[in-house]
């Protein structure tokens, strides 16, 4: 039978009476913890973004048709010389149309499936951006603008006009903003393209676009769907690409290679697409826990010390406590106690000070080019992070007061008794 | 007569830093009511005899009897069980916790022992103190009172359980001769109104030869017993 009451008032005296000592193991929780809290919430944060900058405008899976060399050479069509080895040379990619064959039904198709949260059309196609006698080349996107808005986040894209400008315009376009300052333009300036077949369009800046990648920014802009057909003299089910958003990652796998199956596309899913965003991300989180957990096990010495400390001290308060009637158990409980109620109060400590930390990071102000729509640095609050946090200090306050709490259980009274 | 305390040949060995027998063959009893002194010289093995009988030593052959219940081979929470319940402790050194009050110090076994409610032990506890003439001191730091009174906080926490013996390790050895004569008359005075058994090591002649019955011991034995 555990006496906890006596236990506790035992452990709270030693550590109110030696206060000093106390707030130092406990200051060492409370920065271990804080550390851990403000770095991973920040360098999360930071993942988030890095991650969004990318994933959040490209399409879950990406439909097109690929201009590739056919997998059926006319040699393997002749049974004779099927058993024999055969070399090709020179092969060329099939002729075949840029255009997605039936585009309008297969996206009627997808929209029905209820796994698929939106999958709309674009026309790319290579331009060149006319200035006087310099032609700059140039990727020019027919897009649903309003569509793209609500699906691929657009709108945090566009620094100058909106969405539902270009979408009023029929001969508006939405210009990159490299290729904008490269030709000293602005919105309401009207740019002249020229096709790849040398047809001469003017097109009503209405908007910049940035994405913050400086590559693209020189070369993209977007116009409607309509604009593209009619400027490359094509139908109106004149579609090279469908971008589907699902409304969840995870099975953008499986319904791509279904999609490649059924319509003989090329079907590119997100994760292949951009495998190395998700390394990244594992490697900083790897780093930020290890520098955490580092700075935890720090703390956990302080506290193992200090408690050592405490228990030399306090060797003759021991042997008075087994002298007159309490187990090791008593004793190792009562400096354990000890060790957990630091832990808990430095943990708490520690998770407000990370907590205000965090927050205050989020008001940092962070603007630089690359990143229009970020205004102050990145913070994620992830309340796993409070908890995993919390039982971290636990841990490893029980882990750095067992051993010597277990020391403090074996010492022998008699010896200390006697030995005065 | 009842006896209180009883140890059958018991034996111990210093095995560090070579092979010595401190204990040979110690056999005696003591009864309810009595007050012992246990007497010899230096290193003869009475201080070691007192932590066996007081069960903090385990090490040793032979039985140990508490009340007639065989306590040899018992397990250490059960020990420190028996000590909380039936031993008081008195020692050379005054030995209580610097950090809790005086009366915090006398009713920490009695909260160990759980058997009263809080209340009820801080009025035993006082109870004790005032009988010792010292309940003024009750609310007092332990490490802010003199040595003579420490020692009769140290009695009146070894008294707060009721114990069926106090044992002393030189309890007037750290004292002057006032204070050695105020504790030996607390002793005398427990011993003889209330009932109790106590067995005090000391080496302080005057101190034995006012108790009922002296045991002598010389080089780990028993040289008389009277």
């Amino acid at each position: 039978m555990v006496n906890w009451s006596v236990i506790l008032n035992i452990a709270k005296t030693h550590l109110l009476t030696k206060i000093k000592q106390t707030a130092t193991a406990a200051l060492g929780v409370t920065f271990g913890i804080g550390a851990y809290i403000t770095l991973v919430c920040f360098m999360t944060g930071l993942n988030a973004m890095l991650d969004d900058l990318i994933l959040n405008q490209t399409p879950h899976i990406h439909i097109y048709n690929e201009i590739e060399p056919s997998k059926n050479q006319p040699i393997t069509l002749y049974d004779e010389l099927k058993t024999s080895f055969n070399v090709v040379h020179s092969v060329k990619p099939k002729l075949s149309q840029k255009k997605i064959h039936n585009a309008l039904p297969i996206m009627d198709y997808l929209n029905e499936d209820n796994k698929v949260k939106g999958a709309i059309p674009q026309i790319k196609t290579q331009i060149f951006y006319l200035a006087g006698s310099i032609e700059l080349g140039g990727n020019l996107t027919g897009i649903h603008v309003l569509d793209e808005a609500r699906l691929f986040n657009l709108k945090d894209y566009i620094v100058k006009g909106s969405p539902k400008a270009l979408h009023n315009n029929d001969n508006g376009i939405l210009i990159g903003a490299g290729i904008a300052k490269k030709m000293s333009l602005d919105i309401d300036d009207s740019v002249q393209i020229s096709t790849i077949k040398g047809d001469v369009f003017p097109l009503k800046i209405v908007g910049i676009y940035q994405s913050g990648i400086a590559d693209i920014d020189a070369i993209q802009s977007f116009a409607n769907l309509k604009t593209v057909q009619r400027i490359l003299g094509e139908a109106e089910n004149y579609i090279t690409d469908i971008n589907v958003k699902l409304h969840d990652i995870e099975q953008a796998i499986p319904l791509s290679k279904k999609i490649e199956q059924q319509f003989n596309l090329t079907a590119i899913d997100i994760k292949t697409a951009n495998a190395q965003f998700e390394t990244g991300t594992t490697i900083r989180n790897l780093i930020t826990y290890a520098v955490s957990i580092t700075l935890l096990i720090v703390a956990g010495f302080g506290i193992y010390n200090i408690l050592n400390m405490l228990i030399y001290e306090k060797m003759n308060d021991i042997a008075i406590l087994k002298a007159t009637g309490f187990s090791g158990k008593d004793v190792q409980l009562i400096f354990m106690s000890q060790a957990m109620i630091i832990g808990f109060v430095g943990g708490v400590l520690g998770l407000l000070i990370g907590f205000g930390l965090a927050n205050l990071i989020d008001t940092i102000p962070f603007e630089t080019e690359a990143l229009p729509t970020v205004e102050t640095y990145p913070v994620n609050l992830n309340p796993l992070f409070f908890i995993i946090g919390f039982s971290f200090a636990m841990l490893s306050t029980f882990l750095a007061g067992y051993l010597p709490s277990r020391k403090a259980r074996k010492i022998d009274p008699v010896r200390i008794i006697r030995g005065q | 007569m009842r006896s209180v305390l009883e140890a059958k040949y018991i034996n111990k060995y210093f095995k560090k830093p070579v092979l010595f027998h401190v204990l040979k063959n110690i056999d005696f009893k003591i009864n309810k009511g009595e007050f012992t002194s246990i007497m010899g010289k230096s290193g003869c093995g009475k201080s070691t005899l007192l932590y066996i009988l007081s069960t903090m030593d385990t090490d040793y052959e032979g039985e140990l009897y508490l009340n007639n219940q065989l306590i040899t081979g018992q397990d250490s929470t059960y020990l420190s069980y028996l000590r909380n319940k039936h031993i008081g402790f008195v020692f050379q050194f005054h030995y209580l916790l610097s950090e809790f009050s005086v009366l915090e110090n006398v009713m920490l076994p009695a909260k160990k022992l759980a058997e009263k409610g809080h209340q009820e032990i801080e009025h035993d506890a006082y109870e004790k103190l005032k009988m010792l003439n010292i309940d003024h001191l009750a609310k007092k730091r332990a490490s802010r009172v003199s040595g003579g009174e420490k020692q009769r906080i140290a009695i009146a926490r070894a008294l707060i359980n009721n114990p069926s013996i106090i044992m002393g390790d030189e309890p007037t050895g750290n004292l002057d001769s006032y204070n050695a004569e105020n504790v030996f008359n607390i002793f005398k005075q427990l011993s003889d109104e209330s009932g109790l058994s106590l067995l005090v090591v000391t080496h302080d002649e005057d101190f034995a030869h006012k108790t009922d019955r002296i045991i002598q011991m010389a080089d780990g034995e028993i040289i008389s017993n009277r």
